[in-house]
């Protein structure tokens, strides 16, 4: 009887299966609902975005590396950027500072990197259908395109991009005189953020929705994969901290453009006297970091849960301290929002407030350390096998430590002083933020490369691809915790005046010639990329021996994700190498009732459980099928 | 780690509730975090001194009643259409639209009043954040009265009754939850005034 539903249900999803290959190009691969081709759509577009920022960073480091060097030969895609001996416009230099990190932070490592893997793991992992709502789901997509057209369409205009930084500080941005670039540039920029919003928004809702409402049979909390609780959790951060963001950002519309005073005071501009009085700068940055600094967990967290689970696979080993993982996790998301002034040391603000951030700060150390001990204790004395994601992964907790103990210094309020706004701030966030969190992106796209194309990567170039970039980061960011403790401050067009920094040009000249062959190893990747996915070798359903629910699908999912029933999970995600079991691996739809060799005491007690409930499920599809 | 497990997943579905209603709830939160943001930007603001004083317009107490009697009418309507009272369930939702409506002219109302106290938009914040509270809460407000028309055009098509009640489910959390709102920040103005 039970055999006879599930052909049933075969036959129907086949129809359904069929039904979809009918779509058409616009249907299939533009205002797609799958959440499969949703997660591909903001990976290529996260491609795109981290070529241009990439770009972007190489032009300013050139005038940082070689400030005498003529940039003639850019002249066909910088114009009237270059001045006539062929230097960079200084103002010009601001923009791409400002445009670097704009691009880097909202549209690579969020957009890129929680919208490509929240977007086409969270239904595959839990075992669902598609996400809660499919349209809000491609709403999402299309907000952040049009957040991108926007944002593209200000690069050139001609008096630039935005140019007061990603922070855009008032009153830097809300004075259209300030520079160029606080003019069309910042309103083009603020209208594009707004639209990120609300397509982060209309992503997060579907993603916590999906987590708590459809998981599969058997899928609780405590069998979550650890990526699963990441993007959970980095979307509870951005529903909370988006729209804090949206109020800053409204309050400095006003300012800009109705002549309000909620960020302006007392200002004398080219000799003019603006009649805005009243307004606080300073609260601008309060609101912003409220959003900024959990920002950098929304980016942080989806590669460490990319990390943890590539790690546990990889090392063929349970992930160490599986609750601790989500405990430390949950304390991060916590702690992220009540740390934000630590970016406001030498703002005014009062030292008192100060020591208390300062404490609140360190203490993000303890679940951040908690979380490095887990990667190594899994990966000590497991059966390694180093696949390019693994090596991308490992790369992760590296740059994780590396990063992170320079944080330790910066969030001391009286270092600080000292240290804020050098390019020893610049080193620390991007090793511990970007290039952990890029590394988190490369290693979720080389695991998960099979099921999104149903190809493998090529190896041997993911093996070139990963130590030139590996070696590039160190070389790129280890020299420039020198170059900050000099005192050197960022966003400088130029500082080689001053005899101090004089003697630090060959330094910058190396990071410069390391940033270019690192950004030219990325090259790399994208061929293999682009060339795997048509022509890379077919790949097995599991080719990772891995345990979690996405393996169990057909090589080219349909939209549904499961021809026929949904699996059952019956154990959690991590039931690598277990003893007594055949395979190193248990896949979590295996029942421990087919496990006996390998299943623990108490999973020999709920074994018993297990069969009554199968017996009572049977009775009811025969009392079910009767009644029909 | 797994000694914890309860076998009864096994049988029961996750918890889990109407996936629209849940987003719904969700969305409600990004508006309090909104508001949240811009009421304690105003408490830090407010402290840096530099202040300017003025009286709230005493047209919020009576708004501040509309919308309180609006809950009430839709509260009825959602009763009745549980009992599959239609006409109740039309003079509930009409009611809460028609007073929804008398709540935004008596918003209008306030900045006219403002205006007569010679508190602007531009000028001191402590003004301007009173405008951007208000048409803020607004712009919500508007949102809230279209989807209550939507629900009361279906309640006009049989749509909503005892066995269909998601949407006007829906819809009266969201009114209540505006009406809330509003009674917040006019309490926190009176407060912190």
């Amino acid at each position: 009887m039970s055999t006879a539903s599930v052909a049933n249900h075969d036959t129907s999803a086949h129809d359904h299966h069929d039904h979809e290959h009918h779509g058409n190009f616009v249907t299939t691969y533009l205002f797609t609902t799958d959440h499969k081709m949703i997660g591909k759509q903001f990976l290529i577009s996260g491609i795109f975005w981290a070529l241009i920022g990439g770009l972007l960073s190489i032009l300013f480091r050139l005038q940082l590396g070689f400030p005498d060097m003529s940039l003639e030969f850019l002249r066909p895609i910088l114009g009237g950027w270059l001045d006539d001996a062929g230097h960079l416009d200084p103002t010009f230099y601001l923009a791409l500072v400002t445009m670097h990190g704009t691009i880097m932070v909202f549209f690579v490592l969020t957009a890129g990197l929680s919208g490509t893997f929240s977007n086409y793991l969270i239904p595959l992992q839990i075992g669902a259908r598609d996400m809660a709502s499919g349209f809000m789901n491609m709403l999402s997509f299309w907000f952040f395109f049009m957040a991108g057209v926007l944002m593209f369409i200000s690069l050139f205009i001609p008096t630039g991009p935005a140019a007061g930084g990603w922070v855009v500080y008032p009153p830097l941005s809300a004075l259209e005189q300030a520079i160029p670039g606080s003019g069309l540039g910042m309103t083009l920029w603020l209208t594009s953020m707004t639209l990120f919003i609300a397509s982060q928004l209309l992503g997060g809702i579907n993603y916590i929705t999906t987590v708590i409402n459809l998981r599969t049979k058997g899928m609780s909390f405590s069998r979550l994969p650890l990526t699963i609780w990441a993007f959970f959790l980095t979307a509870v951060i951005g529903l909370l901290s988006f729209p804090v963001l949206v109020a800053a950002a409204l309050l400095l519309i006003f300012d800009r453009s109705f002549g309000t005073s909620f960020y302006l005071s007392d200002i004398y501009i080219n000799g003019e006297a603006l009649p805005n009085t009243g307004g606080s700068p300073v609260l601008y940055q309060h609101l912003f970091w409220f959003l900024g600094h959990p920002e950098v967990y929304i980016v942080l967290l989806p590669a460490l849960g990319i990390t943890s689970e590539v790690i546990a696979t990889n090392s063929r080993k349970p992930i160490f301290g599986y609750k601790a993982m989500i405990i430390s996790m949950l304390g991060i998301t916590i702690l992220s929002f009540i740390v934000w002034a630590h970016h406001m040391f030498v703002s005014g603000m009062n030292p008192f407030l100060g020591s208390i951030f300062m404490f609140l700060t360190l203490i993000i150390a303890v679940p951040s350390a908690v979380k490095v001990f887990n990667y190594l204790t899994t990966l000590w004395r497991g059966n390694l096998i180093f696949t390019p994601a693994m090596l991308f992964s490992i790369g992760l907790v590296s740059f994780f430590i590396s990063g992170g103990l320079t944080g330790i210094f910066l969030g001391n309020s009286a270092i600080d002083i000292q240290l804020h706004d050098t390019y020893f701030v610049v080193a620390h966030f991007h090793l511990v933020m970007g290039s952990a969190s890029f590394f988190g992106l490369l290693a979720g796209i080389y695991h998960w490369f099979p099921k999104m194309f149903g190809r493998m990567m090529d190896e041997k170039l993911g093996y070139i691809h990963f130590w030139l970039t590996f070696v590039g980061v160190y070389m790129v960011f280890f020299p420039m915790h020198y170059i900050g403790i000099a005192g050197f401050p960022r966003r400088y067009y130029s500082w080689t005046n001053f005899d101090f920094a004089n003697m630090y040009t060959d330094l910058n000249m190396f990071v410069s010639a390391a940033a270019i062959i690192t950004f030219a190893a990325q090259f790399i990747f994208l061929f293999n990329f682009f060339y795997s996915m048509y022509r890379g070798r077919k790949a097995s359903l599991n080719p990772w021996r891995s345990t979690t629910l996405e393996w169990t699908t057909p090589l080219y999912p349909g939209h549904g994700n499961w021809p026929g029933e949904i699996p059952t999970v019956y154990r959690w995600p991590y039931d690598y190498s277990k003893p007594g079991a055949e395979e190193d691996f248990i896949p979590q739809t295996v029942p421990l009732s087919a496990t006996p060799e390998s299943n623990l005491p108490h999973e020999q007690e709920q074994v018993k459980l297990e069969m009554e409930i199968m017996k009572d499920e049977e009775e009811g599809l025969v009392a079910n099928e009767s009644k029909h | 780690m797994e000694h914890e497990l309860k076998y009864i997943d096994l049988v029961e579905q996750p918890i889990s509730m109407h996936a629209k209603k849940f987003a719904l709830w969700l969305f409600m939160v990004t508006v309090v975090m909104i508001f949240a943001a811009m009421t304690s930007a105003y408490i830090v603001r407010q402290s840096e001194g530099n202040w300017l004083e003025y009286d709230l317009p005493q047209i919020f107490w009576l708004t501040s009643g509309i919308v309180i009697l609006s809950s009430v009418f839709l509260q009825y309507g959602y009763y009745s259409a549980k009992k599959d009272n239609m006409l109740g369930l039309k003079i509930g939702l009409a009611g809460a639209v028609i007073l929804g409506i008398a709540f935004l002219v008596g918003q209008w109302y306030s900045w006219v009043a403002l205006v007569d106290e010679e508190v602007f938009f531009v000028g001191n914040p402590s003004g301007s954040f009173l405008y951007v509270f208000t048409g803020l809460h607004a712009l919500h407000l508007i949102s809230g009265v279209i989807f209550l028309i939507i629900v009361l055009i279906s309640s006009f098509r049989y749509q909503i009754h005892s066995k269909a009640m998601v949407r006007m489910e829906m819809a009266t959390t969201y009114w209540h939850f505006l009406g809330g709102l509003w009674l917040y920040l006019f309490m926190f103005l009176l407060l912190n005034h």
